[in-house]
């Protein structure tokens, strides 16, 4: 298929191999940032390719991964009333909250639907004016724009009966509070490149500068990936510290400006909990107060108390990449895609599913 | 910047209830049949986990099997559940090696539909019948209160008379067979998902549903050892394959390569997010055939239309027990494992 054998062939892969470990004289440790990247290394059985002295640890992008649970919680409360259609990206329906899935709360009832887009929403809702529909909008700034835009759209009809449950976040003060981190140990990033389709690279610059890590955006098919690791390697032997775009079939320095346009217009930048790390300053969007009305948590208010979360799991350290998922006790025991005790084993993305389904050797 | 915390979520998620997912073919539907049918209805027959029971009466070798039908929509890009509701469970008994005879019908009907719809399913079904040389023998119907059905559910059971001289099933696969897969994938599941999400393609994507017996008369008959059929149905390949690396307990490894996927089935799955290892196929098999026997197996199918694009994708091997593992097209090797539940598209 076009655009993607390319990007899967395995002589060019195998090229691909022998540069990094013609070019390699010492251990380096890289970040992919993306849930998607994750599951690209490990289905495609990239890392068997990788020379020893290079380590992939696997970073906090997976948005399923990192979403706090009481907006899950919230979720589950919000579409278990009677009046609600609730829509969500499909990833989302398995993620147990404290006590419930979305998935938990459509076996008992509630109209959960998974869509694959918020305009399906929005459609949904012209459609049913009696109900209220609301979509839990999920993501980093990949998706952040077309949520944006069901917001505007749906202010600009008069659309009384939409609202979304804001989970968003943001992918460089993620990377900042990872590299400002003690445990730090990662030196060099690849950058989720689809976030980059919206957003640029511009912002990762001054970063890459005040941290001395090389920043290469990166794609998503096995080529990128390993494209894109000879580039950080490359920069890392050479000494520099730069930002490099290895994914300039999608991405440009300023990003998609029409999509950040309206991005902007909606969302303002807010403070955000990430699931399994903690409080990141800047690292959230919520609505803005024009468009406040359209918030699912103002329309159906819940009780949004920290949610105590429990010991046993290791996901806030493995979302750091401080620890690989193999290295839970729990990992593939107690811990399992059908009885998750944390949001990195739910998401084909999080990095302890994607172990979980494509690692695991016996 | 302060030190971050670290937390880690657990949350508790008890399986009271049955969740969409325990009906995906992958590991909750597994678990049901380990933790509640296995024990409630134990026999030697249920034991062999195949996709029908082969049992002996008067001296006959039987096939019996039973299967529903809840698709949605009903009518789709190459079928109907009408079809399916006979092909599903011919195909049932040809993967054990027996002619398919007789099928029961049974239908529940929602209060509501339009007795049009049920004149064109039956009809549907009347043909698929004919084509597969199976005679639909006893019928049911009931009705239900309008809302608690989803306009038209099918129940099939069929019986069929086993030709295949030895056991074909999960207990006869060897190390060192081959694995072959009777033509393309994926194609059923993706014709429905395209019309339940109003996708569109170029020229649209049908479903492959098709009766197997042809195919699987042809390698009895032209004396091929077959060791094990399995039809690929819900969960896939994938599911299909770790079912039976699990209950032999051996090894199965493929090469991602070899395994056909049409151009177009690819290109859905890759905008859907699913990956088409996991999709249902209605008119698919997989056979386990002797490796010196496999390129002469390879050959008798490809002269049948419905198994025109068989492939050897596979072989079997002693360890490591129970897994299934794949040559990747880069040349990386990784697990396949079978799926929780449902495939869920994904977020990005």
């Amino acid at each position: 298929m076009k655009y993607l054998d390319e990007y899967r062939e395995q002589g060019a892969a195998a090229r691909l191999a022998s540069e990094i470990r013609r070019r390699v004289t010492r251990p380096w440790t890289l970040m992919e940032v993306c849930g998607g990247q994750t599951h690209t290394i490990v289905k495609s059985g990239l890392l068997d390719l990788l020379p020893p002295e290079i380590t992939l640890v696997h970073g906090p992008g997976c948005p399923v991964c990192v979403t706090p649970l009481e907006l899950i919680d919230a979720a589950a409360a919000i579409a278990s009333r009677p009046e609600v259609i609730f829509c969500s990206f499909g990833d989302m329906l398995r993620v147990p909250g404290s006590s419930q899935s979305l998935f938990d709360i459509k076996a008992a009832g509630g109209d959960v639907r998974i869509v694959y887009s918020p305009l399906d929403a929005l459609k949904l809702a012209r459609n049913n004016p009696e109900r209220q529909v609301v979509f839990f909008a999920v993501g980093f700034e990949t998706t952040a724009p077309a949520n944006a835009m069901a917001v505007w759209q749906a202010a600009r009809e008069g659309i009384q009966n939409f609202s979304i449950l804001v989970a968003h976040v943001l992918v460089p003060p993620a990377i900042e509070a990872i590299l400002g981190s003690p445990n730090c140990r990662v030196q060099a990033f690849l950058a989720a490149g689809h976030v980059c389709t919206v957003m640029g690279f511009h912002e990762y610059e001054p970063i890459a500068g005040k941290y001395r890590v090389p920043i290469v955006v990166a794609g998503f098919e096995p080529l990128d990936l390993l494209d894109a690791i000879r580039m950080a390697v490359v920069q890392l032997e050479e000494g520099r510290a730069e930002v490099e775009n290895q994914y300039s079939r999608a991405v440009r320095r300023q990003g998609n400006v029409t999509a950040r346009q309206r991005m902007s217009e909606v969302f303002e930048v807010s403070e955000r909990a990430w699931r399994g790390i903690g409080d990141i300053p800047r690292s959230g969007l919520r609505l803005r107060p024009e468009f406040r009305a359209f918030d699912a948590l103002d329309r159906f208010p819940c009780a949004l108390g920290r949610v105590r979360e429990s010991a046993e799991c290791i996901a806030g350290l493995v979302l750091q990449g401080l620890n690989k998922p193999f290295e839970c006790p729990a990992f593939a025991v107690r811990c399992t895609p059908e009885t998750p005790l944390g949001a990195p084993m739910v998401s084909s993305e999080g990095a302890c599913a994607a172990y979980y389904l494509y690692g695991r050797r016996s | 910047m302060r030190e971050i915390q670290f937390t880690c979520p657990a949350p508790q998620n008890s399986q009271d209830r049955i969740l969409l997912a325990h009906g995906g073919g992958g590991k909750l539907t597994q678990q049901l049949i380990d933790r509640i049918f296995l024990p409630a209805f134990a026999n030697a027959a249920l034991e062999a986990r195949h996709d029908g029971a082969v049992v002996e009466a008067a001296g006959a070798r039987l096939a019996m099997t039973t299967d529903s039908y809840v698709v949605q929509p009903l009518f789709f890009p190459g079928g109907d559940i009408g079809e399916l509701a006979v092909y599903g469970t011919v195909n049932d008994l040809a993967m054990c090696g027996a002619r398919p005879l007789y099928l029961t019908i049974a239908f529940i009907l929602e209060e509501g539909l339009p007795v049009e719809t049920l004149r064109r399913v039956a009809a549907s079904a009347a043909g698929a019948a004919q084509s597969a040389e199976v005679t639909l023998v006893a019928g049911d119907t009931k009705v239900v209160d309008k809302g608690k059905g989803d306009g038209l559910f099918i129940t099939t059971a069929g019986v069929g008379l086993v030709e295949s001289p030895g056991a074909v099933g999960p207990a006869s696969v060897q190390p060192g067979d081959a694995v072959l897969v009777s033509g393309d994938l994926g194609a059923h599941g993706v014709a429905i998902l395209s019309v339940r999400e109003g996708l569109e393609f170029d020229s649209p994507i049908l479903s492959d549903a098709a009766p197997l017996w042809a195919p699987v008369r042809a390698l009895l008959d032209a004396g091929i050892e077959v060791h094990c059929l399995r039809d690929l149905t819900r969960g896939g390949l994938a599911s299909a394959l770790n079912e039976i690396a699990g209950s032999r307990q051996v090894a199965i490894r493929i090469v991602e390569s070899s395994i056909p996927v049409s151009e177009p089935v690819r290109g859905a799955c890759e905008i859907l997010g699913l990956d088409p290892l996991y999709v249902a196929n209605e008119g698919r098999f997989a056979a386990f055939i002797p490796a010196a026997q496999a390129d002469r197996a390879l050959h008798i199918l490809r002269t049948i239309p419905v198994s025109a694009g068989a492939a050897r994708i596979g072989e079997v091997a002693e360890a490591p027990a129970g897994i299934v593992t794949l040559r990747s097209r880069i040349g990386g090797s990784r697990v396949v494992d079978m799926l929780s539940g449902e495939q869920l598209p994904r977020i990005c």
